[in-house]
């Protein structure tokens, strides 16, 4: 069953203007070989808001995030990311529209040759964003206060604990002030406490940056602490969409046998 | 999925080359990675490419030794070991120290970006990762490599008169003298370009290996491993084509 809310506006009825979408998923499928990952999957992520892609492990999460950041290619369907459509792109053009959306990966990504600070200097300098080093280190340590770890900026990858990795690969995304944040997984393999300060790190940085957010999770106390909506992502398809509690609320099986 | 066969291998190697020279002529170039790569694989392997030439060098001296003393011929030692090193001994072993040491690093390295996903990261971050990790390292190995050897060979030579000197006296000049009157151009510049084709050939299978590595930590040790072993072959295979080569050009 496809809800009729999926990919819908969710604003409200009143008689404001509808939100701006910067990234539209319409009716994306994704396929290898026979096993069929995404199948007319559709959805709107609106300027400032989280969405959550709620799904089990292995359910296409990953594929769907991926498709948007174009590291894969859907077999059909159209993805538009801040009004163009990643398809059509050309390398330049998708590198530029890349340095307006970060993307946040599960393992962290983080270059582990190169100290926090040259990880954070890395994307500043391959986009010349930074015009001295004045300007780079003030860069830097914007984004390493913004996550809380000011005092990192000399150590390895290797010297962080896990939630401190996470941190600071949302700091290198955040140095380069995307307008769409991806992320995959934000809290999986951190321990209860940590994974609730990366939920309130990524709420305050929608609310101090304004950035959109797509949240990939089967952490329900992610969704809950994060989302401003959620989709559920079942076969495939975006099955339902609403807020947190809509879709706890709903009494069909499936709904209910995420939220159970 | 099952093994490729060595057909379908040496088809993706040569796409993997033919993307290679495509990118490499394309902006931007990535200069200050390029030179810090050439100061990984020149600089960093010298004392392993040094103290193995220099010990071959010695002991190819000093095992001839007794076989040209028996033969009268004890003045030909410097000219035989020149044009031995020179043309074969200094390239090919220079060749195997490099696919040791930097192939297998090439290929566990970029092996590690691709399954923690630092590949696809650079990716996303607007960089072109081939033209990042996989043109300045084939570039690097190709230039540094026939510099290597040449050093290399200059080591090898002076270990030589020392090995000449230890059981009998001859002069620096005398010793150069034997060994450049016999030695002609097309000696260095085969030996030189050879060590272009083996420096592309290590630093290629190298990044190939590293680059399209799967399968976790198993598939980085997979990729360090094969590199290792697919490029030490690969330069055995060139030298002997290299011979070829010389042989129908009436160089050697």
């Amino acid at each position: 069953m496809l809800s009729e809310t999926c990919s819908a506006p969710v604003h409200s009825a009143a008689a404001s203007p509808p939100p701006e979408a910067v990234l539209t998923v319409v009716h994306v499928e994704k396929s290898f070989g026979d096993n069929h990952v995404l199948r007319d999957f559709s959805l709107v992520l609106h300027r400032g808001e989280n969405v959550v892609v709620l799904g089990k492990s292995g359910s296409g999460k990953s594929v769907l995030i991926k498709c948007i950041i174009g590291l894969l290619l859907p077999d059909a369907g159209r993805i538009t990311v801040l009004g163009q459509d990643v398809a059509t792109l050309s390398h330049a053009a998708l590198d530029q529209l890349r340095t307006k959306v970060g993307f946040l990966f599960q393992s962290n990504a983080l270059y582990d040759s190169m100290t926090v600070r040259e990880n954070l200097l890395f994307p500043l300098r391959r986009h010349w964003l930074a015009h001295s080093p004045a300007e780079e280190d003030q860069l830097v340590r914007q984004a390493l206060e913004d996550v809380g770890l000011a005092h990192t900026a000399g150590l390895l990858p290797a010297e962080l604990s896990g939630g401190m990795r996470k941190r600071i690969a949302l700091a290198r995304t955040l140095i380069l002030r995307p307008d769409i944040i991806l992320y995959d997984e934000p809290t999986t393999g951190l321990d209860p406490v940590t994974a609730r300060e990366i939920d309130h790190l990524i709420r305050e940085v929608q609310r101090k940056y304004g950035t959109s957010a797509l949240i990939i999770s089967h952490d329900l106390n992610c969704v809950r602490l994060t989302a401003d909506r959620v989709a559920l992502l079942v076969d495939g398809r975006c099955y339902a969409e609403g807020t947190y509690e809509q879709l706890r609320d709903r009494p069909d099986p499936v709904s209910h046998e995420f939220f159970a | 999925m099952p093994h490729p066969t060595i057909l379908a291998s040496t088809g993706a190697l040569t796409h993997f080359a033919g993307r290679f020279f495509r990118e490499v002529v394309r902006p931007r170039y990535e200069v200050q990675e390029w030179l810090y790569q050439c100061y990984v694989v020149g600089y960093q392997s010298l004392p392993l490419v040094g103290s193995t030439a220099f010990i071959m060098g010695l002991v190819l001296t000093l095992r001839l030794r007794p076989t040209m003393v028996q033969f009268g011929a004890e003045s030909w030692i410097p000219t035989m070991v020149g044009l031995t090193i020179i043309r074969e001994m200094g390239p090919i072993i220079t060749a195997l120290m490099v696919a040791g040491k930097v192939s297998s690093n090439i290929g566990a390295e970029l092996g590690s970006m691709r399954v923690t996903e630092q590949i696809d990261s650079m990716e996303v971050s607007g960089t072109n990762p081939f033209k990042y990790l996989v043109v300045t390292r084939v570039l690097a190995t190709t230039l540094m490599l026939p510099v290597l050897t040449i050093v290399a060979d200059a080591i090898s030579l002076y270990a030589s008169y020392l090995g000449v000197n230890m059981q009998g006296v001859t002069t620096l000049a005398l010793f150069s003298h034997n060994i450049l009157g016999r030695l002609n151009f097309s000696d260095i510049t085969a030996a030189v370009v050879k060590t272009f084709c083996f420096g592309f050939a290590i630093g290629l299978i190298g990044c190939y290996k590293g680059y399209y590595a799967d399968k976790g930590t198993e598939g980085v040790g997979q990729a360090a491993n094969s590199a290792v072993v697919v490029s030490s072959l690969a330069v055995f295979i060139l030298d002997l084509l290299a011979v070829q080569v010389c042989l129908v050009l009436g160089i050697a």
